[in-house]
């Protein structure tokens, strides 16, 4: 089976962002980039059914202009057989990711689709589910557990209310959660082949998708900020202080 | 236009998520002179679309009560969602932003060709919203060029609106075809009798610093008595102390409550995303450079062990 794994270049999750002084947007300009967390989950999760002998072939493939190409590099470095770049300078909405997945989705036909379950910067969480709409496939999102059995897959999902145990028909969409495992370090040797092994590249024209944004920022602003409060010096004085605001 | 609101229950009661999304409807509404229907789904739920009927400012209530839509499985829910959308053409679909929102409102969205619109937490006029970025970091306004607008509501940001008072007319809809995509295999329903964290009035919630999950006892103990929901961050999550529906941040539950207690958590951005807009928070934890304590209204720098007992006798 071949696992298609989506990765997305993010600004590191330690890093508190700027907004540009003309509130168009979050400036990243040279801030430290990486895969995004809950996309190396989905990594890690290919490789592990790779090395347990359930898939065969682990394929990356990330969105974006050249820079994505770093990330595409980790992916290899930690075990991905082949990555492929969708090469555009443009803005890519969630709907528009899952139309280009959906076009690659096509071309390499894999039994299984890995994503996190959202990115840590848009932090949209839509577009596996999208993915799995356009495609006809079965969806599983915040998974912590995944198997194969048979043509289904069952993942064990993390909603509200607990736990949820689905089967879904094979192929399907799966998006990973924080638990689904702990991912691997790349190794520098690794880093350092992963260097000389060749990034397929794929224009969006040549997928013929159209990826035009539907929706247009208007401002990105600050939020209200908040501001540091007083220190108490114990319990007693936390506890008279709560109470006088009637918190408790 | 109009605006069709998607109930979020168990098949037995509405719950508290749909309360807060109705309240984003009705600004959505006054703002656009639309009418709102809601929406409940799922199997054997005719009770639920009874309660629903008694919900003030609805025009209609829609039941769906359907085997195939019981398990709210996304892959027969989302298309009956659409095909509803087209036969009675509606301009908004909103869903609360909670595990099942996320799951179906996307798969719905990219059925119909819009974009989906997530975790808003501001309506701005009928095209416009603001939403939270980069863990609540920044706060983004969009415009929706789109014919129907697909979205899902942070909970936390809107009041809940009223669910007694009114009345309106149900509407039976036909049967839902299962998509033979899916199944659902069982769950496992956390059981506490302490109140939900996303709708808890008081939240005590711990860290790393706890050390273990058997640690958090104490914590439970002090909710107890506050009548408190246990929450927990994403480090004490990923540590194992705790699972996964307890945690509170960019990814896990955002919460609003009146008092928040952090308890050994040093206060991540990722944390702080989920917590900070509760009304009062107070920071328990032994480092005193904790960011946390940046933006606490209280902070006691002491040790978790002695100071989480200490409070609990004084409760």
């Amino acid at each position: 089976m071949k696992i298609l794994v989506g990765i997305k270049r993010v600004v590191d999750a330690n890093i508190k962002v700027r907004i540009k002084a003309d509130n168009s947007a979050v400036d990243v300009e040279k801030l430290k980039m990486v895969v995004n967390p809950f996309c190396e989950i989905a990594i890690e999760e290919a490789l592990r059914l790779k090395e347990s002998g359930v898939a065969t072939e682990v394929v990356a493939v990330s969105i974006g202009s050249d820079s994505c190409h770093e990330q595409l590099r980790t992916a290899l470095a930690l075990g991905a057989d082949r990555v492929i770049h969708v090469a555009t300078d443009e803005v890519v909405q969630p709907l528009a990711v899952a139309k280009l997945f959906n076009a690659v989705v096509e071309k390499e036909k894999p039994g299984l689709v890995l994503f996190g379950k959202q990115s840590i910067d848009g932090d949209n969480n839509q577009s596996g589910q999208m993915l799995a709409a356009l495609s006809g496939m079965a969806q599983g999102t915040f998974a912590s557990e995944i198997s194969i059995e048979g043509d289904e897959i069952m993942v064990t999902r993390e909603v509200d209310s607990g736990l949820q145990k689905v089967a879904l028909k094979l192929p399907a969409v799966v998006t990973a959660d924080l638990r689904l495992n702990e991912p691997r370090y790349v190794s520098l040797p690794n880093l350092m082949k992963a260097k000389r092994k060749p990034i397929e590249s794929i224009s969006v024209a040549e997928l013929g998708i159209d990826i035009t944004p539907r929706l247009s920022t208007v401002t990105v602003l600050n939020p209200p900020e908040r501001s540091a409060g007083e220190k108490v010096a114990n319990v007693a004085e936390l506890v008279e202080k709560l109470k006088s605001e009637g918190a408790l | 236009m109009s605006i069709l609101v998607i109930a979020e229950h168990n098949n037995e009661e509405l719950q508290a998520a749909t309360a807060n999304t109705l309240t984003a409807a009705k600004m959505l509404a006054e703002k656009t002179g639309s009418e709102i229907s809601l929406l409940v789904s799922g199997g054997n739920c005719s009770a639920v679309a009874e309660a629903a009927s008694a919900i003030p400012g609805i025009a209609q209530v829609l039941l769906a009560d359907s085997p195939a839509l019981e398990k709210q499985l996304p892959e027969n829910f989302a298309p009956y969602l659409v095909e509803l959308v087209k036969e009675k053409a509606f301009t908004y679909i909103i869903a609360p932003s909670t595990t099942h929102g996320k799951n179906i409102l996307p798969r719905a969205a990219a059925l119909l060709d819009v974009a989906q619109i997530s975790d808003i937490t501001e309506i701005v006029d009928a095209d416009t919203f603001i939403r939270p970025i980069y863990a609540g970091n920044a706060m983004q306004t969009l415009k929706s060029s789109d014919a129907i607008k697909a979205m899902t509501v942070r909970t936390s940001a809107f009041d809940p609106a009223d669910l007694t008072g009114g009345s309106c007319s149900v509407e039976k809809l036909g049967d839902a075809a299962d998509a033979g995509l899916s199944r659902f295999i069982s769950e496992e329903v956390v059981q506490s009798d302490r109140p939900e964290l996303s709708n808890a009035r008081i939240i005590v919630s711990g860290g790393r610093g706890m050390q273990s999950g058997d640690n958090f006892e104490m914590l439970e103990k002090v909710a107890d008595k506050l009548g408190a929901a246990v929450g927990a961050s994403r480090a004490a999550v990923d540590a194992g102390y705790v699972p996964n529906d307890m945690q509170v941040g960019q990814t896990g539950k955002i919460v609003a409550p009146d008092l928040y207690i952090a308890v050994g958590i040093s206060g991540a951005i990722q944390h702080l995303a989920g917590m900070k807009d509760s009304k009062i928070i107070v920071a328990i934890n032994k480092d005193e450079d904790a960011p946390i304590f940046n933006v606490a209204d209280y902070g006691l720098v002491a040790d978790l062990f002695d100071a989480v007992p200490e409070l609990e006798s004084q409760l």
